[in-house]
């Protein structure tokens, strides 16, 4: 008792984004928690105004270069459903594949590159160059698989060319397919020493029950791309009602935008997803969910990086499905679409209003527009799982502190640290994030 | 020179896709890092350093603080690269440009807009002088490694000052004109191998204007297709807005 820690972690690492974390002891009590976000503004939701629909796509995947896929196919499917377009199943599987290539390619670099480091005490990947060489070169290759396959299916990873509203301007033609199978089959194989190597890894212990917020549907299949809005807590809306989930809200203390629903905060992610879906896992997926000791409802949030782990075993069996799939029905090559922006009318344009709810891999993500009858964005909003989770982690954080006080300043820094970093957060995506430093110091 | 060459990445406003792109090199990842000592790179590393002998920068300057901090990080590198589009032209963040900035922060944030200092979207040699320019949203990374090994070599680099166009020929892609479609390839700096169009899209003009955009022959093709200029002055501005920014020009390509 009568202790005082001051932390102050300025320019958080291995996130993506900017982050500061604020913590403030004073004689034993805990006056103070925060993480805050320092990503310059850029203002996505303004800039939009006034630019065609078919731009949406291409400007908002740059809200974030690690997310890009996920906000492309949350802007597609906001911006087809405010102008009324209805895409084809052939294009779905292709978006919900697309969709799995983006989540296993940042699951990995999250598990291996951000997160192993703080499991296996070091300070970054590079010094692992030297001690684990080989698991260093499996981490890249991994990501690197990813990446080709995305370069075959739309043309990068980073800013997805051919994935677009109406569709696919690039097919993949048979080899293609096969091509992309090769890759992730040898993904697939990697994924073995991956596990075995988790296996390994302590995840710290810590305990705080809270809501699961993510898609969830009616089918048998694992939701990524399509749902309703579900929580763990029994609550379920249309994505169109998102708002009534999110609830943002202002913190006086703090002066930051929150979100809640049922709860004083709630997470999403894997972890979230998990435990919304554990028993729409495909099978080799739950037997690992099982032996990470991730029944339902986990509430370690350290262990979402454990959850990535299990939909990075989900999402390649699932990817080597649907290309498989293919590969037996072939494709309709006569789908290829040429829009550009749609000078030729190629694609029908009413007036309205449109949301994109996707489970992007650190979480739910919506997209809403508003178009005009010339399909000119009037209006535009974006909700990011980063901005959902700061709220829960603050929470978390705020359980932690107290628990671990025994502990050195720069121990109980570490565990905050990696606390966050368990979330995977993504602070460029913050063109909606709001948390002004206001430290008495 | 003694010891490998200190190497340091920063990022300003940006989406952090080109870091990314690096970081996507895979196993070659490795030789790079054989080839120089990366001192910094916050998205992947916690070590930090402020001895550097290149600073790689990525993103725009968007806030009075970036400017000074960007103005710091020039006095300590001994040589500048700018790569990506929001740090070589100000890239997507121009589009700020096109509004009212009191206008465009309470629209996003409302009653607490008086929190996000914003300045006009710059991009970095529009603030302190750069010496290498890696265009591109994202970086095309066969060329970024080219800049890459001209700054560590000590020798220019000359981005390409042809359109895209040319590239986009020999690579036999049908024009997008002929599909009815704008492309902006005729005035865009090539480098890119015509990425875009390669994969069925058009492009966007992430790389910055040409030089010497041909005038008459893109008046030409817009009064041949029937396309009203302001559409193409639009298309324009979602990558190239800031160029407004530029108080002088320079002969040397390394305008915006």
């Amino acid at each position: 008792m009568g202790r005082n820690v001051k932390v102050n972690v300025e320019y958080l690492t291995r996130v993506e984004g900017h982050g500061n974390i604020v913590v403030n002891v004073k004689e034993g009590k805990l006056e103070e928690c925060r993480l805050d976000i320092v990503e310059a503004p850029r203002f996505f939701e303004g800039m939009l105004r006034g630019r065609s629909i078919f731009e949406a796509q291409h400007i908002t995947s740059r809200i974030c270069g690690i997310c890009s896929c996920g906000h492309t196919l949350a802007s597609i499917q906001a911006a087809e459903s405010a102008i009324g377009f209805i895409p084809s199943e052939q294009t779905r599987k292709l978006r919900k594949f697309l969709l799995h290539l983006e989540t296993l390619d940042s699951h990995i670099l999250h598990i291996y590159l951000l997160v192993a480091p703080d499991l296996l005490g070091v300070k970054s990947f590079v010094p692992l160059i030297n001690t684990h060489n080989e698991v260093v070169r499996r981490a890249l290759r991994m990501k690197k698989t990813c990446n080709d396959v995305c370069d075959i299916l739309v043309g990068r990873h980073v800013h997805p060319i051919s994935c677009i509203v109406g569709g696919f301007t690039k097919l993949p033609k048979p080899k293609d397919l096969d091509a992309m199978l090769a890759l992730l089959r040898k993904f697939e194989e990697d994924m073995k020493p991956t596990i075995e190597l988790a296996a390994t890894l302590k995840f710290p212990e810590f305990q705080r029950e809270t809501e699961y917020v993510g898609l969830v549907n009616d089918t048998e299949e694992y939701p990524f791309l399509e749902g309703d809005i579900g929580s763990t807590d029994g609550m379920r809306v249309k994505k169109e009602e998102y708002r009534k989930a999110t609830n943002e809200f202002v913190v006086s203390h703090s002066s930051a935008k929150h979100a809640k629903w049922s709860r004083a905060s709630y997470m999403v992610g894997a972890l979230a997803r998990v435990n919304l879906n554990y028993k729409k896992l495909l099978p080799k997926a739950k037997t690992l969910a099982d032996a990470l000791g991730l029944k339902p409802v986990t509430t370690n949030s350290y262990l979402n990086t454990a959850a990535q782990l299990v939909e990075c075993v989900h999402c390649v069996e699932d990817g080597i499905r649907i290309l498989e799939e293919f590969k037996d029905a072939g494709l309709d090559y006569k789908e290829l679409v040429v829009v550009g922006l749609n000078e030729k009318g190629t694609i029908p344009v009413k007036a309205g209003r449109g949301v994109g709810a996707v489970e992007v891999p650190r979480g739910i993500l919506f997209h809403d527009y508003e178009v005009d009858g010339d399909g000119k964005i009037v209006n535009a909003n974006c909700i990011i799982p980063t901005s959902q989770n700061c709220n829960n982690i603050e929470h978390d954080m705020k359980k932690l502190v107290p628990e671990i006080l025994d502990r050195s300043d720069e121990e109980i820094t570490h565990r905050l640290e990696m606390l966050v970093r368990a979330y995977d957060p993504c602070i460029s995506c913050s063109a909606h994030f709001l948390n002004v430093k206001f430290i008495n110091r | 020179m003694m010891g490998k060459v200190r190497v340091a990445f920063f990022d300003f406003a940006c989406c952090e896709g080109c870091q990314l792109q690096v970081a996507n090199m895979g196993e070659a990842l490795l030789e790079v890092l054989g080839a120089i000592d990366v001192v910094e790179f916050r998205e992947v590393m916690s070590e930090k350093s402020s001895d550097y002998d290149v600073a790689i920068i990525e993103g725009s300057i968007t806030t009075p603080h970036a400017v000074e901090r960007i103005k710091e990080i020039r006095k300590t590198a001994k040589v500048l690269i700018a790569y990506g589009s929001c740090a070589t032209i100000g890239g997507v963040n121009g589009m700020k440009n096109n509004f009212d900035l009191n206008d465009i922060r309470n629209y996003v944030y409302q009653d607490q807009a008086r929190f996000f200092e914003t300045i006009p979207t710059r991009a970095v040699h529009q603030v302190v002088p750069v010496d290498y320019f890696v265009h591109g949203c994202p970086v095309y990374l066969p060329e970024f490694v080219k800049v890459l090994k001209c700054a560590l070599a000590g020798i220019p680099y000359r981005v390409p000052d042809s359109a895209v166009c040319t590239e986009c020929k020999l690579n036999e892609n049908e024009c997008m004109y002929d599909k009815g479609i704008t492309c902006l390839g005729p005035v865009t700096r090539a480098g890119c191998n015509s990425w875009c169009v390669n994969n069925g899209n058009i492009c966007y003009g992430c790389r910055g204007m040409v030089t010497n955009p041909a005038e008459n022959g893109a008046k030409d093709i817009l009064e041949k297709y029937r396309i009203p200029l302001d559409w193409v002055e639009n298309k324009m501005n979602m990558y190239n807005k800031a160029r407004e920014q530029d108080t002088e020009r320079k002969p040397d390509g390394k305008k915006c």
